[in-house]
């Protein structure tokens, strides 16, 4: 109990000096940009069919999910409000961060993994390079500019996916669906959709960064990837939960 | 060159270097032996500052590494070469950004400049044509080379290399070795070699040391060697399993 306790706050601990690290690293005068270009290909635009697939079907999902109960009430045509508020505000984030944590997340721990197994980390140092600004700062930077661009764009995808069922099932027609769906938003669930997206993707670049400076074998590399999953997955939810709260508070 | 007194390191409840004392002058080839696990790479990895002793002195060219900033100490160690154990080559840069790395890093030159010294520093180590290809597409004997290669590009005032000739072919092994004394005899770099094979590190050391039970036990040159009484020493050198040190010492 205590030792858990203990190892809790080292990690709080030891984690709140990386961001530190990172932050100072994001200051520095040396810049890896061929790394951040390379970063955001690999973070962002190969998460993009991925992403694309599993907001579409969320769509689809939510609207038939929504269609049940406002069937009982005959107002089948407020499926677009409803489909476009639950993805805007809440699952576009969640769903697409959780989906950069498993694909991304997941490949950043096991790749700086694997170096400090194979004394690259030690090279880089040896070489008077700083592997956090070298390594972390390009993943954390290419997170924070490609997550709310990918969110963004799940949103459409999902909202598209409501639209197919919208029109296919209920005969609810393009002009109505969409003029529906930009009614319901206000400027407040894009941003906050936006603020979300932006917290996630540091929840993801410090969590799989930090996760991967932790292994000393291969066994430990495999540990890794699976402590960054679950501990990714976890704070964004968490957080997901905070900043719902947060908003709801202060700007309703 | 290097000074090291009284270094003790430990990892958790694990004692590795249990008071080290140690002197390499400027110029030497020196050879570090000691048993697999003996703390020889810790005790590297203290000199070139990428672990920090908790306790002890290392003076590097009369300045206390132990006592200085991160920033500071990462200054002192550009003066350092290191060749690691297992090559270490950056994975996704292909030869010749591995080669120029420290260039591309801590100096002003063009991109077209740092090719033309990573190709003469590749013809150096007996490579060629291969700047552009990746490190999964060469040997273990080729990856040692580029990693020398990597390590002297800069003209580094001291070179640590740490086994530098494990797992290679006796062919590659004679290269690197003939390469190691080629470096030393043109450059007169300071060099610190840490090794297994005792032909190879004999032929290269001008002194040695050995490292037991976290001490060296041993330190001087080929002489002191031969007129050594110490049994541990003798029982090392003739690889025996019968004799002082026991299965599990390290």
């Amino acid at each position: 109990m205590f030792k858990g306790i203990r190892e809790l706050f080292h990690y709080i601990g030891s984690m709140s000096f990386f961001i530190k690290d990172t932050i100072n690293g994001l200051f520095a005068s040396r810049k890896n940009f061929r790394s951040l270009g390379r970063e955001i290909i690999f973070i962002g635009i190969d998460c993009f069919p991925l992403v694309s697939l599993v907001s579409f079907f969320i769509g689809m999902i939510l609207a038939f999910q929504s269609a049940y109960q406002l069937k009982e009430f005959g107002s089948e045509i407020h499926l677009a409000s409803l489909v476009a508020l639950s993805l805007v505000r809440e699952l576009g984030p969640v769903i697409g961060s959780l989906i950069v944590a498993a694909r991304s997340g997941a490949s950043i721990t096991a790749g700086i993994g694997s170096m400090k197994i194979s004394e690259q980390v030690d090279a880089l140092e040896a070489f008077g390079v700083q592997p956090i600004g070298f390594l972390v700062v390009p993943k954390f930077v290419s997170l924070l500019l490609v997550m709310p661009i990918l969110i963004i764009y799940a949103d459409f995808l999902g909202i598209f996916g409501g639209y197919v069922i919208g029109s296919s099932k209920f005969g609810i027609p393009f002009g109505l669906y969409f003029r529906m769906t930009f009614d319901a938003l206000a400027m407040k669930d894009v941003v906050s959709g936006l603020i979300k997206s932006v917290c996630f993707g540091s929840i993801i670049a410090f969590v799989s960064c930090y996760e991967g400076f932790r292994p000393f074998s291969s066994i430990d590399v495999s540990k890794s990837v699976t402590h960054s999953i679950v501990r990714t997955f976890l704070l964004i939810i968490m957080f997901d939960c905070i900043l719902t709260a947060l908003f709801y508070f202060t700007w309703v | 060159m290097i000074k090291i007194r009284n270094v003790y390191r430990s990892f958790g409840d694990k004692e590795v270097l249990k008071g080290v004392n140690l002197t390499v002058n400027r110029g030497d080839t020196f050879l570090l032996i000691g048993r697999s696990g003996a703390g020889k790479t810790v005790l590297l990895k203290n000199i070139i500052g990428l672990l920090r002793p908790d306790s002890g002195s290392i003076t590097i060219a009369g300045e206390d590494i132990t006592q200085l900033s991160r920033s500071k100490l990462e200054k002192v160690r550009l003066q350092f070469g290191l060749v690691f154990q297992s090559s270490a080559l950056f994975d996704f840069l292909t030869i010749e950004e591995n080669v120029g790395f420290f260039l591309s890093q801590h100096t002003a030159l063009k991109k077209a400049q740092i090719r033309k010294k990573v190709v003469e520093t590749l013809a150096l180590v007996g490579l060629k044509g291969i700047e552009d290809s990746y490190p999964y597409e060469l040997s273990g004997g080729m990856k040692k080379r580029v990693a020398i290669a990597r390590a002297i590009v800069y003209n580094p005032k001291i070179i640590i290399y740490d086994e530098p000739t494990t797992g290679i072919d006796p062919i590659a092994v004679d290269k690197i070795v003939a390469l190691i004394e080629d470096l030393h005899t043109r450059l007169a770099i300071t060099s610190i070699v840490v090794t297994h094979d005792l032909d190879v590190g004999l032929k290269l050391a001008d002194r040695l040391a050995f490292l037991l039970g976290g001490k060296i036990i041993f330190q001087g040159d080929k002489t002191d060697l031969k007129n050594s009484t110490d049994e541990r020493l003798k029982q090392f050198l003739t690889g025996s399993s019968g004799g002082p040190i026991k299965e599990m010492e390290v």
